[in-house]
């Protein structure tokens, strides 16, 4: 197993990557562990570094620069035996050990094998991102619909596009790069359907204002779609989805602010695939079971609460990126950074940033939450989003649990949150255990409050035979 | 006069009790602090088992309520909670745990209870690991799913005009004589009662002691595994002949004997661990491992399934492993109905029964007072009403 | 170009792409069935949240086709009873 880390980084996106840089900058031992391939998580996400030449993906990306600033120190690090990366190891459970944490792994490097890996460190950093957030409607379940975030990891992972005439929808800025990197690939994008409105980011236009590189990043993307010819059509959505073996068809309807479709705007547009995302849901499922204090973010989820120095309420656990709050990649690096700073100064070592770089991340932070803030106020989920669902949508993709069988649970069976329609219905009960019907089902039973994931113990599928091997190891 | 009766939990063993009382035409108020079945009740298998129980008042008990839930399913739709008489195959892997298992079946049979001795295990479970001495199959264990229950229970009750209330009970009113007249609500309201039933399950400690009759009934912790979806592989509740001396054990630190079974939903349930922590919550990846290694020594094909889940609770159970049901001698209209370990949805019916019976004065369906002293709260005192 | 065997059949992709991505490269989005209903299901979330993708790899069932890398001569069998 090698020397024993410092600190072990679940993550090897954005935020993941910054913290080992400055951890490893100062001198800190880090073992850092990651389900993917490459390091660079979903915003970076990279085909193996032996197939780049094959797969190019470069013109897809943002933020390059500084992924391969990060990308070479980490390289450099593991070279120098400072860094023990484990790419292609899921890690299933972190618990509490000692003064310290053990992580539970199992590597999946010769997949389908897989064989139980257990990490040692006093302390550990969780980075581990976030995934679309998904609200159903009639057909979503057809093939060749997709997430936005499944398009594009197959764009960026795989340079493989899901179909040729692609509608998007559902709210937030993911959906310009999405469309601007299918339509870099030849993709025909024939409808762009924002559900919220434009002009709600006048409302908070400080953070817009304060954000330059995010305006660059904006125009980028708007001059891609103009070259493409691409039209987002704001206030509208997806409300339906048809097909057979196939999606052929969407129909979409302009919305009112509350997301309810305006009578005789509906129409139908041809497509073969269609990719939808109504913002994300941060990835708590390590944190939960540690006990860490979680709190309410803008976007409706419940994150885990951090001070400034991104430490959770358990003591030698830290948090960066989306699992504080979905803010995207410029935070989750500041995060990440202000993240292994805490570490190295609660571990007595000395502190990699000095004051000035100190304060500029830290200004960075908090410029970029400032404007996730506004984005999440701009793309709300629509209130009235459940008046698409007809009682036989599914809801639950796995166990196939329909919205008359959720509103029967709240209305017979006096069900008041996700939980207990698990118990009625098995929504939730299935492969994904919730992870893309949660929200929705949330939604479905308590709009008002923030979305709190279900707790689960077991973050990812393991094979019991691993698990028996990690007792004999025991 | 109608008798009012509080019952405090709304887990199996509250339905239950609230089931039996209001089908009796008692005035029935369910109090609990969470939303139904949303304690012990949801964290366990669903078992109903005869296979596990020693001849003696529980097996007495988990007689009378393998009839009940039959009884109530025939009622109520045994499809609405998943009834499933789907009968328990208990193993032996050596000679001496297969005479040993066999002579403890022997006493069961005695007692009343359905016995298969079982030579040739793959005809009957054909995925199980070869090379076992033999086993005894017990074709009254069924299963349930418990919340699903828990909530048919409550409508029924419901229908029969029974009340369901949310809130956290506090103490009890008394009048003359340490008479219960009602309970206090954290809300600050009092819910007349003539009786209050404890059926608190886990917290039934804490709610007697609020009711100013005290008993002990401490948490055990366990973790049950959940599996990927499958074509029914496994067919019965399948579980070693060690099971039952984990079950019956004080020992403070860890025992694990895993209960195998497919369920409704294609998963396969693997429970379940027996820890005394106290209400420690956290995740015990060492235990979750040895249920893991025992599953897959039963059936070796289960080393290539995945674990979707785990989840745990903690079963209540008083020091002597027995549930502790009936009046309480101390405080006049106090009725104890918790302390059912891993036991509590098999038996909660008949607990129902049991309690309303008490209530009566007289037999109710079945459940004779006079035939279940062995569980009354009495034999926790000695004198002046202080646990032993 | 490499190739991986689904369902018998020889199906090439790109070294470093998932089972996943050469099934959609090949304008296939759908590989399984469910298992209450009988809807066809392929990729969705392509991160491995979702699980619709599943299939069986080499003998072994329920893995996720959006998340394992093809190898040359691996067999991938979908639509497995049960898978999902």
């Amino acid at each position: 197993m090698g020397r024993p880390s410092d600190i072990i980084i679940v993550g090897a996106g954005p935020a993941g990557m910054a913290a080992a840089a400055t951890a490893l900058a100062g001198g800190l031992r880090v073992a850092q562990v990651d389900s993917g391939t490459a390091v660079g998580g979903q915003f970076w996400r990279h085909p193996p570094q032996h197939a780049r030449s094959a797969i190019p993906t470069d013109d897809l990306h943002h933020g390059l620069r500084e992924y391969r600033a990060l990308s070479r120190e980490l390289s450099m690090a593991r070279k120098a035996g400072r860094l023990d990366l484990r790419l292609a190891h899921h890690v299933w459970s972190a618990v509490r050990e000692g003064d310290g944490f053990a992580v539970h792994a199992v590597d999946r490097r010769d997949a389908p094998r897989e064989s139980a890996v257990t990490l040692h460190a006093p302390r550990l950093l969780v980075a581990t991102g976030a995934y679309d957030r998904q609200l159903p409607f009639q057909g979503w379940d057809l093939p060749g619909v997709l997430t936005i975030g499944g398009l594009q990891a197959l764009l960026k992972g795989g340079g493989v596009t899901a179909g040729s005439r692609v509608a998007l929808g559902g709210t937030g800025p993911f959906l310009l790069p999405v469309a601007a990197g299918l339509a870099a690939r030849g993709v025909e994008v024939v409808t762009v359907c924002e559900a919220g409105n434009p002009l709600a980011w006048l409302r908070h236009p400080l953070p817009v204002l304060r954000n330059p590189g995010k305006w660059a990043e904006g125009a980028g993307y708007a001059f891609g779609l103009a070259r493409h010819r691409i039209r987002v059509r704001p206030r509208t959505a997806i409300t339906g989805a048809e097909g057979g073996d196939r999606v052929t068809a969407v129909r979409i309807a302009a919305v009112a602010s509350d997301g309810s479709p305006r009578p005789g705007t509906e129409r139908r547009i041809e497509v073969d695939a269609v990719g939808v995302g109504w913002g994300f849901t941060p990835q708590l499922d390590l944190l939960i079971p540690l006990g860490c204090d979680l709190t309410n973010s803008a976007d409706g989820n419940a994150v885990v609460a951090v001070d400034g120095g991104q430490r959770t309420s358990v003591p030698g656990l830290y948090a960066a990126g989306e699992a504080c709050g979905v803010g995207g990649a410029a935070l989750a690096v500041g995060e990440g950074h202000l993240a292994a700073q805490s570490a190295l100064t609660d571990s007595g070592s000395a502190a990699v940033l000095g004051n000035r770089r100190l304060v500029a991340v830290r200004a960075t932070v908090a410029r970029q939450r400032a404007f996730a803030r506004a984005m999440a106020l701009a793309h709300p989920i629509p209130a009235a989003w459940s008046s698409w669902l007809t009682d036989e949508t599914v809801v639950c993709r796995c166990e196939e649990v329909t919205a008359g069988a959720v509103r029967t649970a709240c209305t017979e069976g006096g069900a008041h949150d996700h939980r207990q329609v698990k118990q009625l219905t098995r929504a939730g009960m299935g492969w994904c255990q919730g992870r893309m019907c949660g929200p929705a089902v949330h939604c479905l039973t308590s709009q008002n409050q923030v979305y709190t994931p279900a707790e689960r113990l077991v973050a990812t599928p393991v094979t019991l035979g691993a698990l028996a091997d990690l007792d004999e190891q025991q | 006069m109608t008798l009012k009766v509080v019952v405090v939990g709304a887990g199996v063993v509250g339905a239950a009790c609230a089931f039996h009382a209001a089908s009796a035409g008692m005035d029935v108020a369910v109090v609990d602090r969470g939303p139904v079945g949303a304690g012990t009740t949801s964290r366990g298998e669903g078992n109903i088992l005869l296979s596990d129980k020693e001849p003696g008042p529980e097996l007495d008990l988990a007689r009378l309520s393998r009839t009940l839930w039959e009884e109530i399913g025939q009622e109520l739709g045994p499809a609405s909670f998943e009834l499933e008489p789907k009968g328990g195959l208990v193993v032996a892997g050596t000679a001496e745990g297969l005479a040993a298992l066999h002579a403890f079946a022997a006493r069961q049979a005695a007692a009343g209870v359905h016995i298969e001795p079982v030579t040739r295990l793959r005809e009957v479970e054909p995925l199980i690991t070869p090379g076992l001495r033999g086993g005894v199959l017990y074709s009254q264990d069924a299963q349930v799913q418990p919340v699903l229950a828990t909530a048919a229970l409550l409508r029924a009750a419901v229908r029969r005009g029974a009340r369901l209330h949310t809130g956290e009970v506090v103490g009890a009113v008394t009048g003359g004589a340490g008479r219960v007249t009602g309970v206090r609500m954290g809300a600050g309201e009092v819910l007349p009662a003539d009786a209050v039933v404890n059926a608190a399950g886990t917290w039934g400690g804490e709610v007697g002691r609020r009711l100013g009759a005290p008993v002990e009934v401490l948490p055990r912790r366990g973790f049950v595994l959940v599996t990927e979806p499958l074509p029914v592989v496994v067919r019965h509740k399948v579980y070693s002949a060690d099971y039952v001396a984990n079950v019956a054990s004080s020992d403070a630190g860890l025992e694990t004997s895993c209960v195998v079974e497919g369920t409704r939903g294609g998963t396969i349930l693997i429970g379940a661990s027996r820890e005394r922590v106290g209400f420690d919550t956290t995740m015990n990846t060492a235990v979750v491992a040895r249920l893991a290694v025992q599953a897959c020594r039963l059936f070796p094909f289960l080393r290539e399934v995945h674990l979707i889940r785990a989840y745990r609770g903690f079963r209540p159970y008083c020091p002597d492993h027995l549930p502790v049901v009936g009046p309480d001698p101390r405080v006049t209209g106090v009725v104890h109905a918790c302390g059912h370990e891993g036991a509590g949805i098999g038996l909660a019916p008949a607990t129902g029964a049991l309690v309303t019976a008490h209530l009566l004065g007289r037999p109710w369906r079945g459940a004779d007072p006079a035939a279940h002293t062995g569980l009354l709260p009495d034999r926790f005192f000695t004198s002046g009403g202080a646990p032993q | 170009m490499s190739e991986i065997i689904i369902d018998g059949e020889l199906l090439p992709f790109i070294e470093g792409q998932t089972v996943a991505a050469a099934l959609v490269a090949a304008g296939r989005v759908a590989w399984r069935t469910t298992r209450v209903q009988h809807r066809p299901r392929g990729v969705f979330c392509g991160i491995g949240v979702c699980f619709d993708c599943l299939v069986t790899i080499d003998g072994a069932g329920g893995q996720r086709a959006c998340l394992v890398p093809a190898r040359p001569g691996m067999a991938v069998t979908t639509g497995r009873d049960g898978d999902g």
